[in-house]
């Protein structure tokens, strides 16, 4: 197998990445744009939407870590539970080992270990808790989102036994209780239903990009995986980016870049 | 039939009054959590949904499923002994179910949205399946149960149209199990669960606890009202629940093997947390322990034959069959299955007295449609057996 001059370029950054740079083929193909593209999309579907984001963990700060959280919590009406165990978060920030258990033992750099990751529900392709589900009150839309009807939900709490990323939270207490502000433009939810995040679908529908990516001031990719021609797509492809967790065939629609 | 329910000595009704007292108080609990949040009334967090009360779910779906541990051999093999505990491990049957349902309600955020699971029927979603073995199972042996108990009343034999339904009952039972096994053995990121051996394990630890916590009871009972289901059907429910025993444990050490060799994190690091603990957490260490011990005194005293045929013994080695088989579906099957969490780290959970006392009435309302179910039972039984004895004179 020829290796050309991208290749190589790939190779030396995951060596600079991922400490003596001693990783086996198979994980180190995961990084590579374009194979994680294949896996995790595929062929895509033409004239299909699917969004995706892609969070450029090389330039993102805390401070955009914090605005960035603050904003999609402030609009969403998501309540500040001082409980950790207990909090509601649409998007929080975590380290490395966190967000990629699995890859935490293959020795990251200590650059890659000190940079923030922003996490988030992932919208997968294969959505789990959307199987477990037993009244659909959580559904993918046509597009790809997983949203979740908070007025059918029964409290079962059986997606979040189901997702493999904690990307969901439940309302231990009562939400409206631990609300600073109000933003009366979406509904805030009641004590005992489950909500998440909703990749801002609301805003999609109007033409307007998610809170998060607004607020990333270009750290943030956002668009049309289907569409080869998209940003996203190409930032994707040319660089190196993780998924989490693809050995779970979950196809997650939340790609970092490292 | 129901009258006899309603005539009793003043320990039924001391003993009727306690259930009572204990579903008032978890109901109190259970009324307080919907008013304050389930995170001020109960130990559960958002790395840990499901605690207590599925696990006894799962426990006690076992113990529903036990009757089929009685009601195969007596009608698929003819084996006479078991003809007066049919009925009573039929209505044991129906409370158990109660109880594994209603375990379910409890753990829902908003209850008054329960019917929305009819209302929307998901076949992709397992709870649905669950709902309908769990219903279906309570209302075949429901009628099973009442209809032979009704037919002992009038001294005739049971309808023939009854014949359908019993073995449907009998066809049905392993799959309230296996279902709700399925609950959890399916999902993708919990390792401690992702195993194609938990569903065995469900019908091992249930034909092995089920029927242990029925014996208990039906020795209890003979203790209490004389009602004796006879010395053969004790020593052929013992060599069940020992066979039974021994190959859940099997399965436990298949499981063992399995995340210990392969050494894969996501199917060790459960084990290690609930037997030597991790991340400097080891809340459950002492539990973990406690039903490995208890399991080799079960185990121990099922296996030898004097220890086994000895009523004293035999009782002892059931308790500890169903508190090893309890602590094991009961608490750690879910804690385990939950720590670590998805991000790797052990958040504990200890479940708290408000939610305990919610679980303890769950069980009570169980045990209150058995002592009632059984209450009757008896009386149809003892009264024929006067019958028979004044007609002899």
């Amino acid at each position: 197998m020829a290796i050309d001059r991208r290749k190589f370029l790939k190779i030396a950054g995951l060596s600079f990445l991922f400490g003596t740079g001693v990783f086996s083929l198979e994980e180190f193909v995961l990084c590579r744009g374009d194979e994680v593209l294949a896996q995790v999309v595929g062929e895509g579907k033409k004239g299909k939407v699917r969004w995706a984001m892609a969070i450029d963990t090389r330039r993102l700060t805390e401070e955009d870590c914090k605005r960035i959280i603050e904003a999609c919590h402030r609009a969403h009406n998501v309540p500040d539970i001082p409980e950790p165990t207990k909090a509601v978060r649409w998007i929080w920030e975590d380290t490395f080992e966190h967000a990629f258990p699995e890859l935490a033992e293959e020795d990251p750099s200590e650059e890659l270990r000190n940079r923030k990751y922003l996490l988030l529900c992932n919208h997968c392709e294969n959505p789990v808790c959307v199987r477990v589900c037993p009244v659909q009150a959580t559904f993918q839309r046509p597009d790809g989102i997983v949203v979740q009807d908070y007025h059918r939900c029964i409290g079962c709490k059986f997606c979040m036994t189901a997702c493999p990323y904690g990307s969901r939270s439940y309302n231990f207490f009562h939400p409206k209780e631990y609300l600073k502000h109000v933003n009366p433009e979406y509904p805030a939810r009641t004590m005992g239903v489950v909500e998440k995040c909703i990749f801002c679908y609301e805003r999609l529908d109007q033409g307007k990009l998610p809170y998060c990516v607004e607020a990333a001031k270009g750290k943030i990719y956002f668009g049309n995986i289907y569409d080869p021609e998209a940003e996203i797509t190409r930032v994707i492809k040319e660089n190196l980016v993780l998924v989490r967790k693809p050995q779970l065939g979950t196809k997650p629609m939340v790609f970092y870049i490292v | 039939m129901l009258e006899y329910a309603l005539k009793g000595r003043p320990k039924y009704w001391i003993w009727i009054l306690c259930l009572l007292v204990i579903i008032a108080i978890g109901f109190y609990y259970w009324v307080l959590e919907h008013k304050l949040g389930t995170g001020v009334v109960c130990g559960l967090h958002k790395d840990l949904t499901w605690g207590f009360h599925i696990g006894q779910l799962a426990f006690f779906v076992g113990a529903a499923a036990s009757a089929v541990m009685i009601v195969l051999p007596y009608y698929l093999h003819n084996c006479k002994e078991f003809g007066r505990l049919t009925v009573l491990a039929e209505f044991f049957a129906v409370g158990m179910v109660v109880v594994s349902m209603l375990s379910v309600f409890v753990i829902m955020g908003q209850p008054q949205r329960v019917f929305n699971v009819l209302l929307y029927p998901t076949p992709h979603s397992i709870i649905f399946y669950d709902l309908i073995v769990l219903s279906t199972y309570l209302f075949l042996n429901l009628l099973c149960g009442w209809t032979v108990l009704h037919a002992e009343y009038k001294e005739t034999k049971y309808p023939s149209w009854l014949k359908p339904f019993i073995y449907w009952a009998i066809l049905w039972g392993p799959s309230i199990h296996m279902v709700t096994a399925f609950l959890i053995q399916g999902l993708p990121g919990r390792g401690f669960w992702l195993t194609a051996i938990m569903a065995p394990r469900f019908l091992a630890s249930a034909f092995s606890a089920g029927p242990a916590l029925l014996l208990v009871l039906a020795l209890l009972l003979k203790k209490l009202t004389g009602f004796d289901i006879g010395k053969k059907a004790v020593d052929t429910l013992s060599k069940i629940i020992t066979y039974a025993f021994i190959i859940n444990l099997l399965f436990i050490c298949f499981e063992l093997f399995t995340a210990f060799y392969s050494g894969i994190p996501e199917h060790t690091e459960p084990f290690i947390y609930l037997f030597s603990g991790l991340q400097g957490h080891s809340e459950w260490v002492g539990f973990a322990w406690a039903s490995v011990i208890l399991a080799l005194i079960g185990l121990t005293l099922l296996v030898i034959p004097q220890t086994r045929k000895n009523e004293t013994t035999l009782v002892l080695a059931c308790i500890a069959v169903v508190l090893s088989v309890w602590i094991d579906k009961g608490l750690l099957l879910m804690i385990g299955g939950f720590t670590p969490n998805p991000q790797g780290v052990v958040v504990p959970y200890k479940p708290t007295f408000g939610e305990v006392m919610i679980g303890v009435a769950v069980w009570a309302i169980g045990f209150l449609i058995v002592t009632i179910l059984w209450k009757i039972a008896v009386s149809v039984y003892q009264s024929k057996n006067l019958v028979v004895k004044m007609k002899g004179n």
